[in-house]
């Protein structure tokens, strides 16, 4: 089958690739790329592990093909860090409200969260349950995950992080 | 999980892609958002030797009021009926079916073309085409014609739809000014299908049902316009003994199937209960 030849934007570098049609996005960056950060959790569409963002959606790079991103301008969590080389304030609030044992979701739910951040800055709890509806976590009982995302949300606005009481 | 090989094809106008799935025939497929097609194709339970990605068309995107009709382009996506101004104030219905769809990163993807045109019975949108009466704009070899919702189903993955036909835009009527409405689904989890769901909407006057509209997901082959309920609720105020024999009705016509959602028996019955609480919502929300 002839390849196809595409052309996007990931992590802010410009890239040119061969595919087959039937690469999926998820491969095409974990074996083309070399970008191991986005999981392959379910392969069915339901875990979120595989999430990236894409033109400014939350997208499940398992359920597309490499050839319908082209054109796109791509993040995955290997460009989340600040240009400064320091955390994401997702990425610090995972790791100070411990919003993660194992980590295997952790790549789909910070590009997950970010994504929603862009679209309403300061979620309640129930709107940030339900935005990361789509992204499954076997370890934590989602509890820190959703402050973690509050502890971002509270440092991106310049405020300070309290924790609701339990 | 790896699809079958194929060839990809971007037309970039709807005669385009008309043309090249009239010549593929049965070896082409038109691909949409892909959230149910690219699913079957890493199961091998579609194999098509071309697809035709219908995203670089521009026409089939977008919103836009015709006279007493909104018409939404195939390809906008239930992220986009969500974030609908238009749609939020005309056909609330819309955007609270959009919400109870999938989750958040498939409805960035998802289309309602993809929806309505698939022919699975457990999609949301097909039995609420049919609960607001709306058609589908479908281009063809022989140009563009209308179908009704109602007239659209004949088959689970079966539809009106023939070989190089694209859907190309869904037109829904708005419904009056004051009417109630309301979606209420029944699903295990987020992400799920309905276990069964009902739509309503209604419009009251002194108090009593002046019209209504009912629409069943998943609890047969095609999702079901339940005509004979909503007979039996007009001229009602919606007291109990009428519900009853309305759900009575829509019960009768289901035919689910029994799987992991539950017996056949069950699921009719669910069905029964989502219209109760449906008709509950719609007629809180109507004025009049």
């Amino acid at each position: 089958m002839a390849k196809s030849h595409i052309k996007m934007t990931v992590n802010g570098k410009a890239v040119e690739e061969l595919v087959e049609p039937r690469t999926l996005l998820i491969h095409f960056l974990r074996e083309q790329l070399s970008l191991t950060g986005p999981h392959i959790g379910c392969e069915t569409s339901h875990c979120g592990a595989c999430t990236v963002d894409l033109d400014g959606k939350s997208v499940k790079s398992c359920t597309m093909f490499a050839v319908q991103a082209d054109g796109a301008d791509i993040r995955t969590i290997e460009g989340m860090a600040n240009a400064d080389g320091t955390l994401h304030a997702l990425q610090e609030g995972f790791r100070q409200m411990h919003g993660l044992q194992c980590g295997f979701c952790t790549p789909g739910m910070i590009t997950r969260a970010y994504r929603l951040l862009q679209e309403n800055k300061n979620p309640s709890e129930e709107e940030i349950r339900y935005g990361i509806s789509g992204n499954l976590c076997r370890c934590t009982g989602y509890q820190n995950i959703v402050k973690a995302i509050q502890y971002a949300a509270a440092k991106l606005a310049g405020v300070p992080f309290q924790e609701a009481a339990e | 999980m790896i699809p079958g090989s194929f060839s990809y094809h971007r037309p970039s106008s709807v005669q385009e892609a008309v043309g090249l799935l009239a010549k593929l025939g049965d070896d082409g497929r038109a691909l949409a958002g892909g959230h149910s097609l690219i699913p079957m194709m890493k199961l091998r339970l579609a194999s098509p030797a071309n697809l035709v990605d219908l995203a670089g068309i521009a026409d089939l995107k977008g919103i836009r009021s015709d006279g007493n009709d909104i018409v939404i382009g195939a390809m906008t996506t239930q992220h986009d009926l969500i974030g609908s101004d238009l749609l939020g104030a005309k056909i609330p219905l819309l955007r609270e079916t959009s919400l109870q769809i999938a989750d958040p990163q498939v409805r960035y993807v998802g289309t309602l073309g993809g929806n309505v045109a698939n022919g699975d019975p457990g999609n949301d949108m097909p039995a609420v085409m049919l609960c607001l009466g709306a058609s589908y704009h479908v281009t063809g070899k022989g140009g563009e014609r209308r179908i009704a919702a109602r007239e659209f189903y004949q088959g689970a993955y079966f539809t009106a739809l023939e070989a190089g036909d694209v859907l190309t835009a869904v037109r829904v009527p708005v419904p009056p000014a004051g009417h109630g409405s309301a979606y209420e689904k029944l699903k295990r989890k987020i992400g799920d299908y309905a276990t069964a769901a009902a739509a309503v909407v209604l419009t009251m006057s002194g108090g009593k049902v002046a019209s209504c509209s009912i629409g069943l997901t998943n609890v047969a082959e095609t999702p079901l316009w339940a005509e004979e309920a909503a007979k039996i609720l007009t001229g009602s105020t919606l007291d109990a003994a009428t519900v009853k024999k309305a759900v009575a009705a829509a019960e009768a016509i289901t035919a689910p199937a029994s799987d992991a959602r539950g017996p056949a028996h069950y699921r009719t019955k669910m069905a029964g209960v989502m219209l109760t609480r449906a008709l509950a919502r719609a007629k809180a929300k109507a004025r009049g």
